[in-house]
């Protein structure tokens, strides 16, 4: 495991950084933690609220089975601990997105117990710097409505869509000592959550959003005062607040004052950090255990159902690729960062085997370079996501397999993957279509060197006298007369033939 | 010709379907009563529209044959189940104008049992209290009197004064209540009427405005016991809404009375006769004790040690779950808002709360606060908690050596209004008997055991084991056979 | 053993608690309220006499199962219904007193 080196320099020596993240996910399902109003994203004001959301008198909760199973296949994924017996608390505080007065939450006896993920600190070398960062509970909770203060010029706007979605609390540990590495905390847990399926990782809709609790200490010392930065969503700003916080509280400390336990706001415009108007009493929020409902109690029977429900995780697919498929780490890593990537990979994969009847292991890694490569160049130049993509992974596999039945050079490949782009015809047809068939006919091939050597005949002089590098121009000339139809492979045997 | 306003439950059900009287003679007669009694200040709203519809529907469905259990029966709703279309106000001038655009569970199975709706019942502000005295819309006055002349306006017990004084004024044949610490119980002693408060998640709290959620319980009151199972048995049953619901079958409760108490222990547990107890409570249970003892019950001294606690962690954890549960009338989605000239979002809230609700429940609101805070979360509410599963153990330890226990239900007759005004504490102290019940969410009833000197009805309670309401009102049953209660308020009014 | 309570509150402690409820007050009805909640406080305080030694806290009051429901959308859509009571409705919206973030 890795020891971080991350230092802020103060003026009177370094400071080390620590940082805990508090992860707010919100849970995929169709109905709400305990109302059956729908959760989808972006409805009209206060249509996706059912009286119970609005907290009419006389209203009471039932919870959805469905938003338990995630948070307890979530847990799982994480190799935590699961509770079997968990209870639901109230929190209570008055705010205008918060009708109950209160939410249903989890504070003494959360639904899950300790876990951990690993992070990779060096893209280049995933395998290099691995740091295991522990996470404290999961706990499932409401999330609150949404005020709106700007339609107006008295008042805000409440609108309770919002209110009473199921969240996932995810609790890190104190375990990360630098930005790098709560960036990667936070990618790490946001890739396994969507490979779950538990929660779409969607930080600018707002389905994840992190607290970030970040304080400063001289290394080895007693951990410092922290401050609380909430509702920062995107992994961007949780880097830029945990520098910005840290070099704040070291400012302070070098000049001698005292940092104060509050919560903060960032504010990515100015790129700070600023105090929230805190009342000294909104933070007593006298939890007690919700008495309209009973303690939630699970089976065993549930809990492997959750476990046999969980897809392959990101970090033993990420060592199936490299160990059963051969794809270097860095490869690998890039293609299970994302379970959509991964995804298509396997279907290119299966196609890619299927079609030129070998085994995975085989077509692995030249369909992992094509997709990172070729693919990605193309879809970075259209400006296209993945599953955007004009060209499927099927046909994608028709076209590895015609260049690796020799059918065509790498280079013919480049042009009909163009071809493909544009009109999303299919590679054998393009093939086909435009004879670019490649030639391994010896006969024209040696027919072809012996011109380029004849009309080259002071080249030819040059290269037999040491000059080497010509080898490469006699090769591509001989390429250019063949229109790029030819075999490479026995372009280069015979014009080595040729010369010698 | 009898008055049909004196008739019972069973009998207007019973009457009407034999043909004795239509429907709308029987809601007519009520409505009639209720219009003239506007000095008890029983009901908040009167809707005598509502109860002449739902006997028309009754008579047609006379004819067309389709009768339902409680099809001619006219009641009184207490203003704490929310009824869709009628104002609804928890007593509270907080919820002054809330008109629910849904019905409670309770009440719905009631109209769909065929009962019809005179109006909605006075009660204690927010179901807190035990005098109906702490009512934005006035006090309830009870119908008795003392026959010592003195005219003393007398308080019908709470929360549920409304009802009892309804009833016992012949105004409805029954109604609904709640009682959380007694306040089906008590009200139903001090006006020499039956009420049960079934095991706690036997109906519904959906659409009942929440004061203590683990305490909460909707019942009947009504003049007989059998009054009560009717009822009991329409209000009753599994809601899929209220996670606190029992998933079980209503048992057929009137099928299933009987007063025949031959096989039956009844536990008399020593620590509800203090030193001090009333000697004509004392004497009336020693009576009540012989009454059982005739019905074929043996009697077996009990002990549930830890009684003297019950009051104190009643008043911690009701008071706790009320300040939560109450948070929600702020303001913003309905009730009253107050707006003073320039206030942000947390001045209304406090201005809103502070004029909406009344004393006592600003008082029970801030002690729940209180004992819910960092700091005195363990040494009172986890204290109570663990009080609270100690009075439940008394309970069942109790009930091993019996099947029902018998007590009487309040301390001392009704008490006059304004009596008891100074000392919250001293009102609180009321509900001494009833309360230990509610803790352990165990079956319990007031029956009418007799008068007092004065001429006022004093109860007797009997507490059964879980989910044995039967027990519990075929133990009232036999009571009420022998006690011969037929006593009733002089109209005053 | 309990832990030490204190004595009885005083005016600041009822002022916060006020605050904390939500509740404004009067300096006078602050003032009123000490010695009532004082006396009810004073009260209670008797739970501290009882040995609940390896007593857990009562968390269900009959024994029963908390039932989960399926994960369908059976609500919602009833805009109308909720606002129906708003004091201050305003394009679908609750409206409050603007509040600076």
């Amino acid at each position: 495991m890795t020891e971080s080196t991350y230092r802020i320099q103060g003026a009177t020596g370094e400071w080390e950084v620590v940082i805990g993240l508090e992860v707010h996910a919100q849970v995929t399902s169709e109905a709400k933690l305990f109302s059956g109003a729908a959760t989808a994203f972006g409805a009209e004001p206060n249509t996706q609220v059912s009286l119970i959301d609005a907290a009419m008198p006389g209203m009471l909760p039932v919870p959805n089975g469905e938003c338990i199973r995630q948070a307890v296949r979530t847990g799982l994924a994480i190799d935590a601990q699961i509770n079997k017996w968990s209870r639901f608390d109230r929190k209570n505080y008055f705010y205008a997105d918060l009708p109950q007065g209160y939410q249903i939450s989890q504070l003494y006896h959360p639904l899950v117990g300790e876990g951990a993920l690993d992070i990779s600190l060096d893209e280049k070398n995933p395998d290099a710097q691995v740091k295991r960062i522990g996470i404290e509970r999961i706990h499932v909770e409401q999330d609150a409505g949404k005020l709106m203060h700007d339609q107006h010029p008295t008042r805000s706007y409440v609108d309770l869509n919002r209110s009473g979605v199921a969240l996932m609390e995810i609790v890190s540990k104190p375990d990360m000592r630098s930005p790098a590495e709560a960036g990667a905390y936070l990618s790490k847990l946001r890739t396994i959550l969507r490979y779950v399926g538990s929660c779409d990782g969607n930080m600018d809709q707002g389905s994840m959003r992190a607290d970030v609790n970040v304080s400063v200490r001289r290394p080895g010392e007693e951990f410092g005062t922290r401050t609380e930065t909430k509702n920062v969503n995107s992994v961007r700003f949780v880097m830029a607040v945990v520098e910005h916080e840290a070099s704040r509280q070291v400012d302070v400390l070098e000049a001698g004052g005292k940092i104060l336990q509050e919560t903060r706001l960032y504010d990515p415009d100015r790129n700070e950090t600023r105090s929230m108007r805190s009342k000294e009493d909104a933070h007593d929020y006298r939890y007690f255990p919700d008495p309209d409902l009973l303690p939630l109690e699970l089976e065993d029977a549930f809990i492997e159902e959750c476990r046999q429900s969980l897809p392959e995780l990101p970090d033993a697919k990420r060592r199936r690729y490299q160990e059963d498929l051969g794809l270097s780490a860095y490869n690998a890593a890039t293609l299970t960062a994302d379970a959509d990537t991964a995804r298509w990979f396997e279907v290119l994969l299966a196609e890619g085997a299927k079609a030129q009847k070998k085994n995975e292991s085989e077509v692995a890694k030249a369909s992992a370079n094509w997709l990172l490569s070729e693919l990605y160049g193309a879809l970075n130049r259209l400006g296209k996501s993945l599953d955007e993509s004009p060209v499927g992974p099927a046909d994608g596999a028709e076209l590895l397999a015609l260049v690796a039945d020799g059918t065509i050079s790498g280079t013919i490949a480049k042009q009909v993957f163009e071809i493909m782009l544009e009109t999303g015809g299919k590679p054998g047809a393009i093939v086909e279509e435009k004879g670019l068939k490649q030639t391994s006919d010896t006969g024209a091939i040696e027919a072809a060197v012996a011109k380029i050597l004849a009309d080259n005949g002071d080249k030819v002089a040059q290269y037999k006298a040491g000059k080497e590098a010509l080898f490469g121009f006699f090769v591509g000339q001989t390429m250019k007369a063949m229109q790029g139809k030819a075999n490479p492979q026995i372009v280069n045997e015979l014009v080595r033939k040729a010369l010698s | 010709m009898t008055d049909l306003t004196d008739l019972t439950v069973a009998e207007i059900r019973d009457g009407f379907r034999a043909g004795d009287f239509s429907a709308r003679e029987v809601a007519s007669a009520f409505n009639a009563n209720v219009a003239a009694a506007s000095a008890l200040n029983a009901f908040i709203v009167e809707t005598p529209e509502k109860a002449l519809e739902a006997a028309d529907a009754a008579d047609a469905a006379r004819t067309s044959g389709d009768l339902k259990p409680l099809s001619g029966v006219p009641i009184g709703m207490k203003d704490l189940f929310c009824t869709q279309g009628v104002q609804t106000t928890a007593a509270s001038h907080m919820l002054e104008g809330f008109t629910p655009t849904y019905e409670s569970t309770v009440s719905a199975k009631l109209w769909d049992a065929g009962a019809g709706m005179l109006g909605k019942l006075n009660l204690d502000q927010f179901a807190m209290g035990s005098s109906n005295e702490t009512s934005f819309f006035g006090n309830v006055v009870s119908p008795w009197r003392r026959n010592d002349g003195g005219n003393a306006p007398l308080a019908p017990g709470g929360s549920s004064g409304g009802s009892s004084a309804a009833i016992a004024a012949r105004l409805c044949p029954a109604a609904t209540g709640t009682d959380t610490g007694g306040s089906i119980r008590q009200p139903a002693a001090f006006t020499g009427i039956s009420g049960i408060k079934p095991t706690y998640g036997r109906c519904s709290r959906w659409g009942v405005v929440a004061f203590a959620s683990s305490l909460d319980q909707a019942g009947p009151m009504a003049r007989t016991v059998r009054d009560n199972a009717i009822l009991l048995e329409a209000m009753a049953g599994f809601d899929p809404k209220d996670a606190t619901s029992l998933d079980l079958p209503v048992p057929t409760w009137e099928a299933g009375l009987s007063s025949d108490l031959k096989g039956k222990k009844v536990g008399i547990p020593k620590e509800y006769r203090p030193d001090g107890l009333d000697a004509e409570i004392a004497a009336m249970w020693d009576r009540g004790i012989a009454w059982l003892r005739d019905a074929g019950a043996q009697i077996v001294d009990v002990s549930l040690p830890h009684t003297k606690y019950a009051l104190p962690t009643y008043y911690i954890i009701a008071p706790a779950e009320a300040s939560s549960n109450l948070a929600r009338y702020d303001g913003v989605r309905y009730g009253q808002r107050e707006l003073p000239e320039g206030a942000g979002l947390q001045d209304m809230y406090a201005a809103t709360r502070a004029a909406g609700f009344g004393g006592e429940v600003k008082r029970r609101i801030m002690i729940g606060t209180y004992v819910l805070s960092a700091g005195f979360y363990d040494a009172y509410y986890t204290q109570a908690q663990k009080v609270r599963a100690l009075i439940a153990r008394d309970f069942e330890q109790a009930f091993a050596q019996c099947d029902l226990l018998l007590t009487p239900t309040a301390p001392s007759a009704a008490f006059a209004l304004g009596e008891e005004q100074d000392d919250p504490l001293a009102m609180y102290l009321n509900d001494v008997f009833t309360v230990p019940a509610s803790l352990a969410g165990l079956p319990a009833m007031s029956v009418p055991g007799g008068l007092d000197a004065q001429g006022l009805p004093l109860g007797l309670q009997i507490i059964g084991k879980p989910l044995d309401e039967q027990s519990v009102l075929n133990a009232g049953l036999a009571i009420e056979e022998r006690a011969g209660f037929v006593a009733r308020p002089g109209k005053w009014w | 053993m309990l832990a030490a309570l204190p004595m009885s509150i005083d005016l600041q402690t009822v002022k916060k608690i006020a605050s904390l409820s939500r509740i404004s007050m009067s300096e006078a009805e602050a003032e009123a309220m000490v010695p009532e909640l004082n006396n009810i406080l004073g009260w209670v305080d008797q739970l501290g006499e009882v040995d609940v030694t390896g007593v857990e806290p009562m968390t269900a009051v009959i024994p029963n199962h908390l039932r989960l429901r399926d994960d369908v959308v059976t609500d919602g859509n009833v805009r109308d219904k909720v606002l129906a009571n708003a004091p201050q409705p305003e394009h679908g919206f609750f409206t409050v007193p603007k509040v600076i973030e």
